[in-house]
């Protein structure tokens, strides 16, 4: 199934782009994506304490399940105002 | 009216967003650009937000003033883009019967917005360098 997955501010500078199509497994959860991005960029992991992540513009945990069509976000520490 | 826009923030379009016959108090906020952070000299921030997840938990947030105060007139304006010393980045209003509820009301706006509003900061200072903001540690505990 595809989901889109999208990167903002810090998150966004460091991987080089502010979203992208996964192709993933059916049932999978966001984890599965982290899990990815950590393959390509192992330092991600450092964020994970203070990042959060969305489905369909909600925050949502590693172990949120995903569905086809899906919009995920890798969510770095929120300073609007 | 809960919006995330690139265009200049007037503060007339919140306080007409929220105005009403039976309204007593209209309380607003404006955030503006400082020229420094903790001494250090600012040149300008570039703001980046999450529009449509912004725009909701705007509206969430205004859900939870209508479920503790009772009130419903409610708006909020966050700018994106690059701004410049003295600009407007967010223009909050709440209109009320009465002005006590309409400050409390504001006040927690703001407090929610830099808690769950998916928007970041960042700082390009006068020598060149720049970074995203480290949120306040006030905030930085409540993930929802």
């Amino acid at each position: 199934m595809k989901v889109k997955v999208k990167y903002f501010a810090v998150l966004h500078e460091e991987l080089d782009r502010d979203e992208e199509d996964m192709d993933l497994p059916e049932g999978t959860t966001v984890r599965t994506i982290l899990d990815r991005l950590e393959a390509e960029w192992p330092e991600i992991a450092e964020y994970y304490d203070v990042m959060q992540m969305s489905v369909n513009w909600e925050y949502a945990t590693p172990d949120s399940e995903l569905s086809e069509g899906d919009e995920v976000a890798l969510i770095p520490p929120v300073t609007g105002g | 009216m809960f919006k995330i826009t690139s265009d200049e923030i007037e503060l007339g379009d919140v306080i007409r967003a929220v105005e009403a016959r039976d309204a007593g108090a209209i309380v607003h906020f404006l955030g503006v650009v400082r020229n420094n952070t903790e001494g250090r000299e600012v040149s300008y921030l570039e703001y980046e937000a999450y529009p449509q997840m912004a725009e909701k938990k705007m509206a969430e947030i205004a859900q939870e003033i209508h479920d503790k105060w009772g009130l419903d007139r409610v708006a909020m304006i966050h700018r994106v883009g690059r701004l410049e010393i003295g600009e407007v980045s967010v223009a909050v209003a709440v209109a009320s019967p009465h002005r006590k509820e309409a400050f409390e009301a504001c006040h927690y706006a703001m407090n929610r917005l830099k808690q769950i509003v998916p928007i970041w900061k960042r700082e390009v200072w006068t020598d060149g360098e720049e970074e995203w903001v480290k949120p306040d540690p006030v905030f930085f505990q409540s993930k929802t």
